[in-house]
Formats: C-alpha cells, structure tokens, sequence
C-alpha cells in the first residue's frame, strides 16, 4: 500500500486551474521529492492531501483512509515555510515539539509523563536537546526546520508533508536534515518533500515527481532531472503559472 | 490621615466595592483573552466585536433580557457579517471589519437616542462602574468565571490554533472550531467588560494587557500570568486614582493600564526601547574600539 494516493484530482481557483486531474502515488518507506517553479500547483496539492480543500473531482487517500480519518489517527505531519511561521511567538521549542502530542492528550491536553519522555526523545533525535527551553526565533535556520520535524516525530506521524525544508538553511545545516530524513524513511515513514531547489535532491529523494499543475515526468532524481525535463517544467513556467493558455511550450503535458 | 485609610475609606462604600469587584475580575478575564487576540492579529477584531454588540445590549434592555444575551447574538452576528463582506467581495478584511462595526455601533447610538431613560444606556457607552446593581456584579461575575474557565482548560489547543493552524488542522483539530471558540467568548468577554467600563473603552481591556506582557515574557505560558496580574494592578490603581482625583471611573482604568504599557515599552529588560537602544550602542562601541587605529 502506498502512503499517498492521488487519482485525478482537479482544483480551480476561479479561472486558474491550479491541479489539473493531478495524480500522484507516494511510496512507503520513502523519500519522494515534489518539484516545481512557484506557482505550480504544489501548494494546493499538500492542501488536497491535507483536506484543507475538497478537489472538485478525484480522489485522495492518506494510508487507504481518506484525509480526514487519516488526521484523526494522527498519521499526517506538515511542516510549514519560513513565511508561514511567527517567529516570534512567544513559545519554546519544547512547547513546539509538545503540540505534536496534542492528538493523542485528553480534553485539557494535559501532559503526562509519556508525552514528556516522546517529547524528550525527538528533541535528541534532531539534536536540539540543549535548546529545549530556548524561544524558536533564537534558532538558526536548519534548527528551525528541525524542531518541526521533532514535533512530527513526537506526534508519531507516518506521513510527513514538508514544504520547501532547505529555504535559508544553509549547506551544513542541509546535510544534517537529508541525513535525519533518510534515517527517518529508513524507520518507516513516508515523507514527501516540495521543492523548487534542485540541488541536494539526488541525495535526499529516492524518486521525484517533476510537476507542473500534473505530473510532468516521474523516476529516481537522476532520470527525471535531465535536461529535457526541466526545459518542460521550468522553460515557460511564468505563463502557466498565471494559467496562460498561450505559453510558447510545445508540450501537451502542461496544457 | 493615616496612609492605610487612603485604601480603605472607599471600601466603606457599598458601590465601590461592587465596582471594585467588577473592575478585578473584568480586567483579569480580559488580559487572559488579550494574550491570544494580539499574537492571532485579532486586536481590531476584538475591536469591531465590542463596539457591535451595542444595538443587542440596548434591544437587550428593551425587551427586559439579560444584556449578555443581546450581546452574545450581536457579537456573533458582527463576526459572521464581517466574514460574509471579506468573503464576497474583494475589500480587504479591515474594511469589511470597519464597515459592519461601525455601523452596528450607530445603529445602537440611533437605538439609545429613541429609547426612554436615556441616562441609563448612556452607561453602558461610557460605563457605570460606580453604579452597578448587587444583581449585575452576580451576572459578570459567572460569565466571567464562564469565560475564563474555557480559557484556561482550552489554553493549550487556542495557542497551537494561533500558532499553526494548519498543524492543527492536519492533527485532526478543527481550526474553524476552536477560532468559534475564541470568538464566543470574546463576545462574552465583552459583555463582563463593557458595564465596568463601556463599550468605547473595552477594546483597551481586550488589548493593552496582552501587548504588555508580550513586551515582558517569551513564553505564553508566563504571559498568561503576568497578563491577568498586570491588569488587575492597574485596574485596582485606576479606580483608587478615580475615587480620590474624582475622575471618570472606567477611564482612569484604561488610562493606567495604558500607562503601564508605556512604562513597560519605555523600561522592559529585553524588548523596552531603552534596553535595545542600549544594546544596540554598546554594539556599535564595541565595533569602533575594534575599528580604530592602534588597536
């Protein structure tokens, strides 16, 4: 079974087309990479995936159940942007890795010793033991990227969304994520990953769905990121972003 | 005189001791909600709620039901209204917000003006903390409790909901409900506040403490302390001021915890004006002495 299946899905805003009978499988125990200039619909996907909007047809299944059961069982984990985030709210990262446990608390959320002891153990798991305390916007970029991936790992999630995890995040910070991640996936989980940055993705995805509004072209990073490729999905991004049906692309695949 | 009797001598009144009840427990359960409206980006939403309950507490009075209940039906109806004009047009939300309160609130203006015993409603504008009735202060006092029970059992899902929604959502908790939450207790809130000091000044209550302990803590939980207690001290120095100054009551109360923000801004150990200006000049000394020559 795979940890995301897509069939179909079709999403407009107003004129926009932003998913066009989109479909994508992702794979247990993997890393799957999603790529695509801005604009391309990979935002409304992980909003499909999360049931933060209904596709007008299609369907999409998290781990066979359908997004809202699958957020009930507390499978799904998101990760937001740098912009999504107020770094300046006055929580720790303790408090951070804790809301993962929130699903799984009683009424009043109260913390009990297991939540503390999961808590603890995902915050050594990505090495943030001593910074527990700390307020998030102390936090170097790739640290803050690492608190969130704790607080999926505290919440014991098996699918893990994250948008754009290597923006202002710099290269050493990068290596220590991609490793983190690859032992995650080895553990189990299914994580897919959206992204506009090419670089690190043949040492972080096991495969990658190059996208555009649909799949543009899908395999392991090195068959999809050819040259080919990438002139198919990036060359005339800027019109199909706006949903511009007089791109100057020959390809019916971004129609 | 001797200094106690400064405290003392207006406890000896019925009416200021009503008011001085009513002043503590307002104050408290409007800085707890205070710290979530500022960190969600809600201040002028509490704003337009507490100024667009006026026309449902003057029908309220005209139909001879409690307050809290016109309140409550016109606080919810202004949030829906402001959703539906943000919604269906393309105006941004602090027009939509600007529009519906406003008018709400001439509405209820309108309403006082046609209504007999004119210097009665003109109270609940400007508040009439010196006048509350033994049957009034029982009412605030369980909403109040209401209120703020909700808060603090609730505290821990309404801050991860202003934190990261979409967690939330993906969590399998529901962001619109917890948000109907919040907002059904603002209006609730506003109700408890406006009779200690109207409704013109209950938006001060629902933000000024929330922002000052902001200034002072980075940990919510510590905020949702130092909120209430702040504002209680103000409050309680607010209404002292007013008895002996014989000042208006509910406008000394806003005016001291106004005070207290600016004290907090001026003074606060991280984030005051002062500490970070000094901050920045040792930087920038300690850049020079590196710069300079012979160094």
């Amino acid at each position: 079974m795979s940890a995301i299946d897509v069939a179909g899905i079709t999403v407009r805003y107003g004129d926009l087309v932003a998913l066009d009978k989109a479909s994508i499988s992702v794979a247990d125990s993997r890393v799957t990479g999603l790529v695509g200039v801005n604009g391309s619909g990979k935002s409304t996907l992980f909003k499909s995936i999360l049931g933060l909007l209904t596709p007008e047809s299609g369907t999409v299944l998290v781990r066979g159940m359908t997004p809202a059961a699958a957020r009930r069982a507390g499978v799904l984990a998101y990760m937001p942007q740098n912009e999504g985030v107020d770094w300046d709210f006055p929580v720790s990262v303790g408090d951070v890795v804790m809301m993962g446990r929130y699903g799984s608390q009683g009424f009043t959320r109260r913390v009990r010793a297991i939540d503390r002891t999961a808590v603890a153990e995902a915050l050594a798991r990505v090495e943030l033991d001593t910074a527990s305390s700390r307020q998030i916007g102390e936090l170097s970029g790739g640290q803050r990227k690492r608190v969130f991936i704790a607080r999926a790992i505290a919440q014991g999630a098996t699918t893990l969304l994250l948008d754009e995890p290597f923006a202002g995040v710099d290269r050493r910070s990068e290596a220590t994520i991609t490793a983190l991640l690859r032992s995650l996936s080895a553990g189990g989980a299914s994580i897919l990953v959206s992204t506009h940055n090419l670089d690190s993705l043949t040492a972080l995805c096991d495969e990658v769905f190059l996208w555009n509004r649909r799949t543009i072209a899908h395999g392991t990073p090195d068959a999809v990121l050819t040259t080919h490729n990438l002139a198919r999905a990036f060359g005339d991004t800027r019109g199909d972003a706006r949903g511009d049906t007089h791109g100057t692309t020959s390809d019916e695949a971004t129609r | 005189m001797n200094p106690l009797d400064y405290l003392l001598e207006p406890l000896a009144y019925d009416f200021m001791q009503r008011a001085l009840v009513v002043t503590v427990v307002a104050s408290a359960v409007c800085a707890l909600l205070s710290c979530w409206l500022i960190l969600i980006g809600w201040s002028l939403m509490g704003d337009a709620v507490s100024h667009a309950v006026l026309p449902g507490v003057v029908l309220a009075y005209i139909a001879g039901v409690p307050f809290a209940i016109g309140a409550l039906i016109f606080g919810v109806g202004a949030v829906f209204l402001i959703g539906a004009v943000r919604d269906t047009t393309k105006l941004k939300e602090d027009a939509a917000i600007g529009v519906v309160f406003t008018t709400l609130l001439a509405f209820g203006v309108v309403l006082i003006s046609v209504t007999p015993s004119q210097t009665d409603l003109s109270h609940i504008l400007f508040g009439n903390l010196l006048g509350l009735s033994i049957a009034d202060v029982g009412q605030i006092v369980v909403l109040a409790a209401l209120a703020g029970a909700v808060l603090i059992l609730k505290r821990r899902d309404l801050t991860l909901f202003a934190f990261d929604p979409t967690h939330a959502h993906a969590m399998g908790l529901s962001p619109r409900r917890l948000s109907a939450l919040l907002l059904g207790v603002l209006a609730l809130t506003v109700v408890v506040a406006l009779q200690a000091v109207g409704v013109v000044l209950v938006v001060a209550m629902l933000i000024t403490p929330g922002a000052t302990a902001f200034l002072l803590s980075r940990r919510m939980s510590h905020m949702l302390v130092l909120a209430p207690v702040l504002s209680v001290a103000a409050a309680l120095v607010g209404i002292y001021v007013s008895y002996w100054a014989n000042t208006s009551s509910g406008g000394m109360v806003v005016l001291c915890q106004g005070i207290l923000f600016t004290l907090v801004y001026l003074f606060a150990p991280r984030r005051g004006l002062l500490a970070t200006r000094i901050a920045l000049q040792r930087r920038k000394h300690a850049l020079m002495q590196e710069s300079s020559p012979g160094f």
